[in-house]
């Protein structure tokens, strides 16, 4: 091989599918067959799933903190909800693109403040949107319901053939089609020329602009697909519960996205995904312990995990699986291990 | 004879210091340019500006003749002036073969592609392997940037100026720092530069400035203070008083 194959073969590399992925897929797939009884918290996790990698696409690919990511959350969730409840769009795909596309709108527009300053402003800026809509959600309640929330939404069967029902199973298989198609995109897109401009600019934005990266064009184009992201998760909770109340702008809602990230790492896309699973069932585990404390444990975990530093943890986490991966499939096929320790 | 890169009565003040006082430069096609001048003289102040780091509060600056004095420091990039820093700046945790390869597509226009992926243009692989080469970072195009000895990131601080295929080419102290084993790469690297590229140096190493600059300018105070090729500058007895000092200068 000559050197110029050579870097494309190696251009590639972070691109190929591993083998690890598709047994990850294969199993979230497997998990809507083996818990008949549990489709309601495993939607949920798929939601959470979802908003935490749109997180992941400008936090762990472009660098940009935010502590309000909800607020795209509950504009899909209101915006999903408003069209099934008034019967605009009936079709919840068709709705669901819709919302993401409400969401998108104002994630295109609060991005230029976003992009201007540094982290604790970010921090702010992105805080205080939210807690603006949570605001005008419940000042004009006449359309978003106030307090009540929207009530009495009715969902319509998926494309027209498959109902939603009580159980949540066809609610769970939409979820999953929906976070693999828009996993499979944002999968396609960081591994791009323009994905690796993000991580340039969250590496060093002064060296991205000097090699002739619009570095803001960039991270308005990031933070608005984000939105979008953060918009369709919303409408699935609309979707699949029938309810949008205030509390999907909550302040609560974002914070734990943080921590969903931190669990799961940045910056790998499977961060969000694993993060979900793991925050779920610490949830899960810690309140059926103790009740009333759960939130201590969650603290804990997450002071350990910062301390300890998770890259570490993964590697022991993952050490006995990614033994048994290298004697399969060779060297590089690791699973669920950050770019910067494969 | 053509002007590569000109700036007509800059000025800069940060509150009340004047770190560039009417600064007039004129940058032939082709030179070899050094600028020196003692610490804080103003050196990396004005090569902000050439490059849009910072914005002058009066003056023009001209690149082959074009205003370039309120374009964004990208826009800059692809009308062909690219930099060196003084101090690395790079991405630690990309490899030489992203690094490269994204000023690569950047450069062709395919940065904001969002949808085919790295590695799969063969023109781009084409000059990431070439640039690799040229620049002895073939061996460790797959090591984190983070990881390689500074001599190879001071390489890659370069070969990521080079990829942006400038016409002017600013270097900000291009040798700083390495270590003399590895020195011998960096200047091989810098003389090799092809002729039809404008070189600015900015450099303290006298023997590196002799060696390589046709012309050199000497900047005092934010002022220039001289400019001729270099035994005239060399002999120029105030040069000798404010910036060389009590130092020889061997020619």
């Amino acid at each position: 091989m000559n050197a110029s194959s050579d870097v494309g073969h190696y251009a590639q590399r972070q691109a190929r599918w591993h083998y690890g992925e598709a047994a990850f897929w294969l199993a979230v797939l497997a998990c809507g067959f083996v818990f008949p009884t549990r489709y309601l918290i495993m939607t949920d996790i798929l939601r959470l799933a979802l908003f935490a990698m749109s997180l992941d696409l400008i936090l762990g690919y472009a660098g940009i903190v935010s502590l309000g990511h909800a607020a795209f959350f509950g504009v899909g969730a209101y915006a999903a909800g408003l069209l099934a409840l008034h019967g605009i769009i009936n079709e919840p795909v068709l709705a669901l693109i819709a919302a993401g596309l409400a969401a998108m709108v104002l994630g295109f527009a609060t991005s230029f403040l976003v992009i201007r300053g540094v982290d604790l402003t970010r921090l702010m800026v992105t805080l205080g949107i939210a807690l603006l809509l949570e605001a005008l959600a419940e000042r004009f309640s006449n359309i978003t319901g106030g307090t009540d929330g929207l009530q009495g939404i009715e969902m319509q069967p998926i494309l027209g053939e498959i109902p939603f029902d009580m159980f949540g199973k066809a609610g769970f298989f939409y979820s999953l089609a929906v976070l693999f198609v828009l996993f499979l995109l944002a999968r396609r897109i960081v591994h791009s020329p323009f994905g690796l401009s993000l991580r340039a600019i969250k590496n060093n934005p002064l060296r991205a602009a000097a090699i002739g990266i619009p570095v803001n064009r960039r991270l308005i184009a990031i933070y608005t697909l984000a939105a979008l992201y953060a918009g369709i998760a919303g409408a699935l909770f609309t979707q699949t519960t029938a309810i949008a109340s205030l509390d999907v702008f909550a302040f609560d809602r974002s914070a734990d996205l943080m921590l969903v990230l931190v669990i799961g790492g940045a910056g790998y896309l499977y961060g969000g995904l694993i993060g979900a699973v793991i925050f779920r069932i610490l949830q899960e585990v810690f309140s059926t312990i103790t009740p009333q404390y759960w939130q201590f444990w969650i603290g804990l975990v997450l002071v350990v995990i910062v301390l300890v530093g998770r890259q570490r943890l993964h590697r022991w986490v993952l050490y006995v699986p990614n033994l048994v991966i290298k004697q399969v499939a060779g060297r590089k096929a690791v699973v669920a291990v950050p770019e910067s320790d494969a | 004879m053509t002007i590569a890169l000109e700036t007509q009565n800059l000025e800069k003040t940060f509150g009340g210091l004047r770190v560039t006082r009417d600064l007039s430069l004129k940058i032939e096609q082709g030179a070899r340019h050094a600028l020196i001048g003692p610490n804080g003289a103003g050196k990396t102040t004005v090569i902000n500006q050439l490059t849009g780091v910072l914005k002058p509060n009066s003056g023009r600056i001209l690149l082959e003749g074009e205003d370039i004095t309120d374009l964004p420091v990208h826009k800059r990039v692809l009308r062909g002036l690219s930099r060196t820093f003084q101090i690395n700046q790079l991405y630690p945790d990309l490899t030489p073969l992203e690094t490269i390869g994204l000023a690569v597509s950047e450069r062709l226009g395919h940065g904001g592609d969002w949808w085919r992926r790295m590695g799969t243009r063969n023109d781009v692989n084409d000059e990431i392997a070439d640039l690799l080469t040229r620049f002895h970072l073939l061996d460790v195009m797959n090591e984190e940037t983070v990881t390689l000895p500074y001599g190879k990131q001071r390489l890659l601080e370069i070969a990521v100026a080079i990829a942006a295929k400038p016409r002017v080419l600013l270097l900000d102290e291009p040798a700083a720092g390495v270590p003399e084993s590895e020195r011998h790469d960096i200047l091989a690297v810098v003389g090799s530069l092809p002729r039809d590229v404008t070189v600015l140096l900015i450099e303290h190493d006298m023997d590196l400035v002799f060696s390589f600059a046709d012309r050199i300018s000497v900047l005092v105070s934010g002022a220039l203070l001289t400019e001729g090729p270099p035994d005239r500058v060399a002999r120029d007895p105030q040069v000798k008083a404010v910036y060389l000092g009590e130092e020889a200068v061997n020619v």
